[in-house]
């Protein structure tokens, strides 16, 4: 059985200016599934997934060529909408970003903006939100203090509240738990596991043993390339390209 | 909200936002032509080097100009050194003590005093406790203490610009904090301090309030000789000639040309500090 | 040992630099002290409630009368015009420098607010007593161009440049993620730096008005220059006001030292130091409870 494709990139390259940060990206993101992204440092993982959902538009140097398919249809063609597409494809941080009011309001935030302005329906959209990214029982007695006041682990998954709180089809997480503890971090990994039964989710790490752990599929990019992608179980035990293998036992950095 | 009108919004805000800068631009554009188009037919060389005469509604600038420099030259005397050594001292010295917040504080508060207030301080101190009378040293020290938080304000930030690593090399050699402040730390800030002190001049030139008096004449028949004499300056010609002369319509042209004069003075060595400001962060991006 | 003769070394110098330091200290305080002593002198002469509610600014006349409160009234009103005029109009431009502008067109627009910034206040009354007094009279058929209207409108070309490069200073230190958070949830460009950014700028931007305001309170040669100088409790903002600060630049030099309307002078000043150095107080506190907010 083959899971349904959610995003499908052909021939995808990302120019800032003179520099070319991705070259001819072919990748498949299943749905309803966790990809990884690893490869060392600066090989162009972040700004893949700032394609993703057109976060490279504010870069007045960045140019994409070729295309990313999100259920069939070009985000880079005319007429895309960007801020539906951005609300179809949520974004998680490496530092955890609340904005700097209640954590109600962080959460609301995004429903807001789409026009959700009856209290009821906030209220339960925040409420489940926070459910969703397991923050509910820590908060729930406090939820018009300051977003700031929350640990950093309490931080990430609050913004993770915020981003499903809008109820994106996919998320794309930029090496979510960079800048947590090992406590925090085991925190997000569960949920991110339980995230893959609503969204699609395509994250960024740095931490093999985090791949491994989480993920369905695995790529490893390189120099703005893909070297190999494959489910994460096979890529880790029996790479096929000896880069692949060079970088998962550690060769090189 | 459907998306197109929320996107209508942000495009009508942002039309809007272009809109106030044009608006800036052409008020600025509009005041300078204003200026230097009614100011440039008064202005020739006698006018810059002849005195007024006729009850002012002849002549030139020369002894309002001269008396706009000295009062600079005063103001800067006092204030540069004391604002730099202020400076050295809340950066280099200063523990997190009562006195240091309290001498942070009353230079904080010193800039918002208002310069009229300057004014009747100077009057009461300068010119009547310390007998200095209406002259120039009252005026010019008026103005320094005016003057004197933006030049603390811009050599603490030079200061705290100087990197650590230049501190510890010198201490390294064993060089005492006073040696590594006067050979190290005070040169490689010094450029910023300039600007600094730079600006402050295109500050003290064009301010009347705290010099009418403290020590600005409506007439001298020549340039002050020495401190204690009063002087004439071009920002408080301009008032007098606008509001006080005997001939407020037939001296126009005067009054533009002296506007003319002090704008060029202010901005030129406003745009003397601002492009050497530009060249310093050019240096450092280096 | 090393240590103890390099601080000895340095005890000096560090003594003299920290007695030069204690000037600015004590400017400080010689105004203050300065303005209490020569404003005291006036409460022989009336009363403190007769200065405050007096409604007639007679202080040449016989008998003479010194009721502040017309010019208390004109600084008021000339601050409350100027910030209602300038200063949505410079947050404005901050949020356009800030959040809108592309910064090539940044690097040029800067410097040349930066300049307007820089515009002698008496240029700018003269300004208002040459062009926009003629236009406005004849505009609106007065009998004098010169009015609040006129000084408040000039008087926010001076505070423009000051709020609009404070609070532009204000909005840019908002964290980069915070913006990003805000568009990857869909949001447009407004929506960002009204809900997010804004917010979260707000304590210097309220620094920032508060300077303008106070900046307004303080400024003298446009009022002298451009607000007509009559002592009255304005109906409208074409009516002539007179400020505290023009009151005491244009009567301080015709009266004698020691008068009753010399002290009287210096009781007008030291109203405006408190009114200043309350809004000074007002910005610090803002700016302290905005660092305790944010962290
Ligand atoms: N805004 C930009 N302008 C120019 N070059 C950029 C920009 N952003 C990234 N790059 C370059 O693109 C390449 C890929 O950067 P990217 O941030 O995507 O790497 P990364 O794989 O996410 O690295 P890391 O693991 O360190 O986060 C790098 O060489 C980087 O220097
Ligand atoms: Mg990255």
């Amino acid at each position: 059985m083959t899971p349904k494709i959610k995003i499908q990139t052909t021939a995808m390259d990302l120019w800032y200016d003179q520099f070319q940060a991705l070259k001819a990206i072919d990748i498949a993101i299943p749905e309803r599934a966790v990809t990884a992204f690893i490869g060392p440092s600066g090989c162009g993982k972040s700004s893949f997934l700032r394609c993703l959902n057109r976060m490279n538009d504010f870069i007045p140097a960045a140019r994409v060529d070729g295309q990313v398919l999100l259920d069939g249809r070009n985000i880079y063609g005319a007429g895309e909408d960007v801020i539906a597409l951005r609300r179809q494809v949520g974004m998680v941080f490496q530092r955890p970003n609340p904005f700097p009011a209640s954590i109600w309001d962080n959460v609301a935030y995004g429903p807001r903006l789409h026009g959700i302005t009856n209290r009821r329906t906030l209220e339960g959209i925040v409420e489940g939100s926070l459910r969703g990214a397991a923050l509910w029982d820590e908060v729930k007695d406090k939820l018009r203090s300051p977003a700031l006041s929350l640990s950093g682990g309490q931080q990430q998954r609050l913004c993770i509240a915020r981003a499903i709180a809008v109820e994106p089809e996919v998320l794309l997480m930029d090496e979510p738990t960079s800048a947590l503890d090992p406590m925090a971090t085991a925190r997000i990994e569960e949920l991110v596991r339980i995230l893959k039964e609503h969204f699609t989710v395509a994250i960024v790490t740095h931490n093999m043993q985090q791949a491994a752990r989480i993920s369905d599929e695995t790529a490893f990019f390189l120099n703005g390339e893909i070297v190999e992608t494959g489910p994460t179980q096979r890529l880790f035990t029996s790479p096929r390209d000896g880069r692949t293998e060079d970088y998962i036992t550690g060769r090189f950095g | 909200m459907s998306i197109p009108s929320r996107r209508a919004k942000d495009r009508i805000v942002t039309a809007l936002l272009y809109s106030l800068m044009a608006a800036v631009i052409l008020l600025l554009a509009g005041v300078l032509a204003f200026i230097v188009k009614n100011g440039l037919s008064a202005l020739s060389w006698d006018f810059l080097t002849q005195p007024p005469r006729d009850a002012m509604t002849r002549g030139g600038i020369y002894t309002p100009l001269i008396g706009s420099i000295q009062l600079i030259a005063v103001a800067m005397a006092f204030a540069f050194p004391v604002g730099v050594l202020t400076a050295v001292y809340l950066v280099e010295w200063a523990r997190d003590g009562l006195f240091t917040r309290t001498l942070r504080l009353a230079v904080r508060s010193l800039a918002g005093v208002p310069s009229v207030v300057f004014g009747l301080f100077g009057l009461s101190f300068f010119v009547v406790v310390l007998g200095f009378g209406a002259s120039l040293l009252s005026a010019g020290l008026t103005l320094g203490c005016l003057v004197l938080p933006v030049i603390v304000g811009a050599s603490e930030a030079a200061l705290s610009a100087v990197p650590r690593d230049y501190r510890d090399a010198s201490y390294a050699m064993g060089a005492t904090k006073w040696q590594t402040i006067r050979k190290v730390v005070l040169p490689a800030a010094f450029p910023s301090i300039l600007t600094g002190a730079i600006l402050a001049v295109g500050r003290v030139a064009g301010e009347t309030a705290p010099i009418i008096f403290t020590g600005a004449a409506f007439f001298t028949p020549r340039v002050a000789r020495s401190l204690l004499e009063p002087v004439m300056a071009l920002p408080y010609h301009i008032l007098v000639l606008a509001t006080a002369g005997t001939a407020i319509d037939e001296t126009r042209p005067i009054q533009y040309g002296t506007v003319l004069v002090l704008l060029v003075l202010v901005l030129g060595v406003t745009l003397v500090g601002v492009l050497f400001r530009a060249k310093l962060r050019m240096e450092k991006r280096r | 040992m090393k240590d103890q003769s390099a601080l000895k070394a340095d005890r000096l110098p560090r003594a003299l630099i920290a007695a030069v330091a204690t000037s600015g200290l004590a400017i400080m305080l010689f105004i203050l002290f300065f303005l209490l002593k020569e404003s005291l002198p006036a409460l022989r002469e009336t009363t403190l409630g007769e200065l405050m509610t007096g409604a007639f600014w007679y202080p040449t006349a016989e008998p003479a009368e010194f009721g502040l409160l017309p010019l208390l009234m004109g600084s008021v009103s000339v601050t409350l015009l100027t910030s209602a005029l300038a200063l949505p109009f410079s947050l404005g431009l901050a949020v356009f420098l800030a959040e809108v502008c592309p910064s090539a067109l940044r690097e040029i627009f800067k410097p040349l607010l930066e300049i307007l910034g820089f515009f002698p206040s008496v240029v700018l009354g003269f300004l208002g007593m040459v062009v926009l007094a003629p236009w406005l009279q004849e505009r609106f058929s007065l009998l004098t161009g010169l009015n609040l209207l006129n000084a408040s409108l000039l008087m926010g070309i001076m505070i423009l440049p000051i709020v609009a490069s404070l609070a532009e200073d204000a909005l840019s230190s908002v964290p980069r993620d915070l913006r990003d958070a805000s568009y990857a949830l869909g949001a447009t460009g407004f929506e960002t730096t009204w809900r997010v950014v804004l917010p979260a700028a707000l304590p210097g931007i309220l620094q920032a008005c508060l300077l303008g305001v106070m900046r307004a309170i303080g400024e003298t040669m446009v009022v002298l220059m451009a607000s007509g100088g009559a002592a009255l409790i304005p109906r409208s903002v074409m009516d002539p006001v007179r400020p505290l600060t023009s009151t005491i630049a244009a009567e301080m030099g015709e009266t004698p030292i020691g008068s009753a309307h010399y002290h009287v002078l210096f009781f007008a000043g030291l109203l405006l130091l408190i009114m200043t150095l309350s809004i000074n107080v007002g910005a610090l506190w803002i700016e302290r409870r905005g660092r305790k907010w944010r962290t």
